[in-house]
């Protein structure tokens, strides 16, 4: 693919992730990360390619206009939606998933409140992340900042709907996978995300993540709807 | 002593009653309603509860081999389900619990699916796909209890795929020999139309995919091919979020429990996917997948072993109960 082209170095698996393959190398010289969406064997071929053609575009629209908006994302080196394949510069650092549960909590605060505003830009931007779990945040070693990865299921929209649905995936992450921290995760969060989006749509979103809790289903709180 | 255990299921169409001792199987009973036209009504369902409901019991007992002395504790599903029918089976085991001096168990029907399905499979720490006609969820153990990683946002897959086949005039009857009349109908098709494929993060959902494929057939689409391309969305959409949350979560096995767990399209899709992640897959084999009592009454024996009951006078139904408000102090034992 790209290493015929003699654009690519030897390349190194860095992660099997759900969607796609991560490789690490050089690309022009610069330390990168190739993001391959890998076929699935499950999927039929004709909305396998169209799923990944278009989940790839927009990735690399959309990681291109986050960086736009003061979020930090990956710069973006080259893509080639037919093969599926992102290349972008490699950062150096931890998932959010795997540390923040032995972090101190004034330092996860902090980290929590900055991810906020990042998200809030996002949202300001015009954009939306459509998966933004622990698992899809890096905390740069360097500098200590969050960086927003994985833009596979990103899209254009200003709906609060949408957003809501960023911040509610992202409460559920901290809730299943970093219970005893959550509470406080999710506080330093909504402070971030305030700060950056404004009170006024900092409250729309807030009720409409507790509209889009309420719609799972067997959610207890919807009992006093009736 | 050996601990002996009844359940009773009746969160829906299938009124069961279960017993164990300890891990063998000693009674499995089950009626289920079926409706003529349309889908289950909860007060009918429950009317064919009632009726059934005594001689279920005294026919359980008959076949394990018991009287009702020897039973160690009763347990029932409190939820979720259709609030008709839980009241039907909690009435039941409230009165047998208070009649015969027993503790009364409550078990929660979503729990109960994932403890057969690791008693019948032998799978120890899975990724739980847990799809019947109300549940379409994904759920794994962490800290206590099963946490749910990604649901449907709006209907479940069952709901989904008994909608559309009712809607195209091509059920009741849903099932016929263990295959949905969706699988059946789809069979024939060969030509993926453009559908929506909607997956949020690790949540799916299936009412743009249903308006859009009913819009289809009314503007004359072969029925075949709306069938085939509804099959292949729905089902590719779960085993994708299965596998993000595979992913996220780390866990090597997956249990695929519930009603649907039986498509054999869907367990190809699911086979392929663990296959190459190299994870194990356990589906529930069908007769322990549906709604049955046995579930109930082996999950109540292990909440029992924990030191959980409930005063019958408190044991009140919860249509909408969540898998993830459950402490689980048996995991791992």
């Amino acid at each position: 693919m790209l290493t015929s082209r003699g654009l690519g170095s030897e390349l190194e698996v860095l992660a099997v992730g759900a969607e796609a393959v991560l490789l690490k190398g050089y690309f022009l010289g610069i330390k990168s990360v190739y993001k391959v969406r890998v076929p699935k064997p499950y999927r039929n071929p004709k909305l396998d390619l169209k799923v990944r053609r278009e989940r790839t575009l927009a990735e690399a629209k959309h990681m291109i206009s986050a960086r736009r908006g003061g979020v930090n994302s990956p710069y973006i080196l080259l893509v080639d939606p037919d093969a599926g394949v992102i290349v972008m510069e490699y950062i150096e650092g931890d998932l959010l998933r795997n540390i923040l549960n032995s972090l101190p909590e004034c330092k996860a605060c902090t980290l929590l409140e900055h991810i906020g505003i990042m998200t809030g830009r996002l949202h300001n931007e015009g954009i939306v992340h459509g998966d933004l779990t622990t698992s899809n945040i890096i905390v740069c070693r360097c500098i200590g900042k969050p960086y927003l990865i994985d833009f596979g299921l990103a899209r254009a929209s200003e709906d609060i709907e949408d957003r809501g649905v960023d911040v509610h995936l992202f409460l559920r992450s901290l809730e299943s996978a970093h219970f005893r921290v959550k509470d406080m995760a999710f506080r330093c969060f909504l402070d971030g995300y305030g700060k950056v989006v404004g009170e006024e749509n900092l409250t729309k979103v807030v009720n409409k993540v507790k509209e889009i809790r309420l719609r799972g289903r067997y959610v207890e709180e919807r009992r006093r709807h009736y | 002593m050996k601990t002996i255990v009844l359940g009773v299921e009746s969160t829906a169409h299938t009124f069961g009653v279960g017993i164990v001792k300890e891990r063998e199987i000693i009674a499995d009973t089950r009626y289920r309603y079926e409706p003529e036209k349309g889908g289950i009504h909860p007060r009918e369902a429950a009317l064919y509860f009632m009726n059934i409901g005594p001689s279920a019991i005294s026919e359980a007992l008959r076949s394990a081999g018991i009287s009702a002395r020897d039973l160690t504790g009763v347990a029932v599903a409190l939820g979720p389900g259709l609030g008709p029918c839980l009241r039907v089976g909690a009435t039941h085991a409230r009165a047998m619990a208070a009649y015969l001096n027993k503790p009364l168990i409550p078990v929660n029907h979503a729990v109960a699916h994932i403890e057969v399905g690791k008693l019948v499979t032998n799978v120890k720490d899975p990724l739980i796909v847990y799809l019947s006609g109300g549940n379409t969820l994904i759920a794994a153990f962490n800290e206590g209890r099963y946490r749910v990683f990604g649901e449907t946002l709006d209907i479940a897959l069952g709901n989904f795929m008994d909608t559309f086949v009712r809607e195209i005039g091509l059920a009741p009857p849903y099932v016929v020999n263990g295959v949905h009349q969706l699988d059946r109908c789809a069979e024939e098709g060969k030509e993926l139309i453009d559908l929506p494929y909607v997956v949020k993060g690790q949540d799916v959902s299936f009412s743009g995919l249903l308006t859009a494929a009913l819009r289809a057939v009314r503007r004359g689409v072969p029925t075949e091919n709306v069938c085939y391309s509804v099959r292949e969305i729905a089902y590719s959409a779960i085993v994708e979020v299965s596998e993000r949350a595979l992913a996220h979560t780390g866990k090597k096995e997956v249990l695929v429990v519930g009603g649907v767990a039986a498509s054999k399209y869907l367990k190809e899709k699911f086979e392929a996917m663990t296959g190459s992640r190299g994870v194990e897959l356990a589906i529930v084999p069908p007769k322990y997948a549906v709604d049955n009592g046995v579930m109930i009454a082996w999950t109540g024996l292990l909440a029992f072993k924990s030191g959980i009951t409930v005063e019958p006078e408190r044991a009140y139904v919860r249509q909408r109960w969540r898998l993830d408000d459950v402490d689980i102090p048996w995991f791992g034992q």
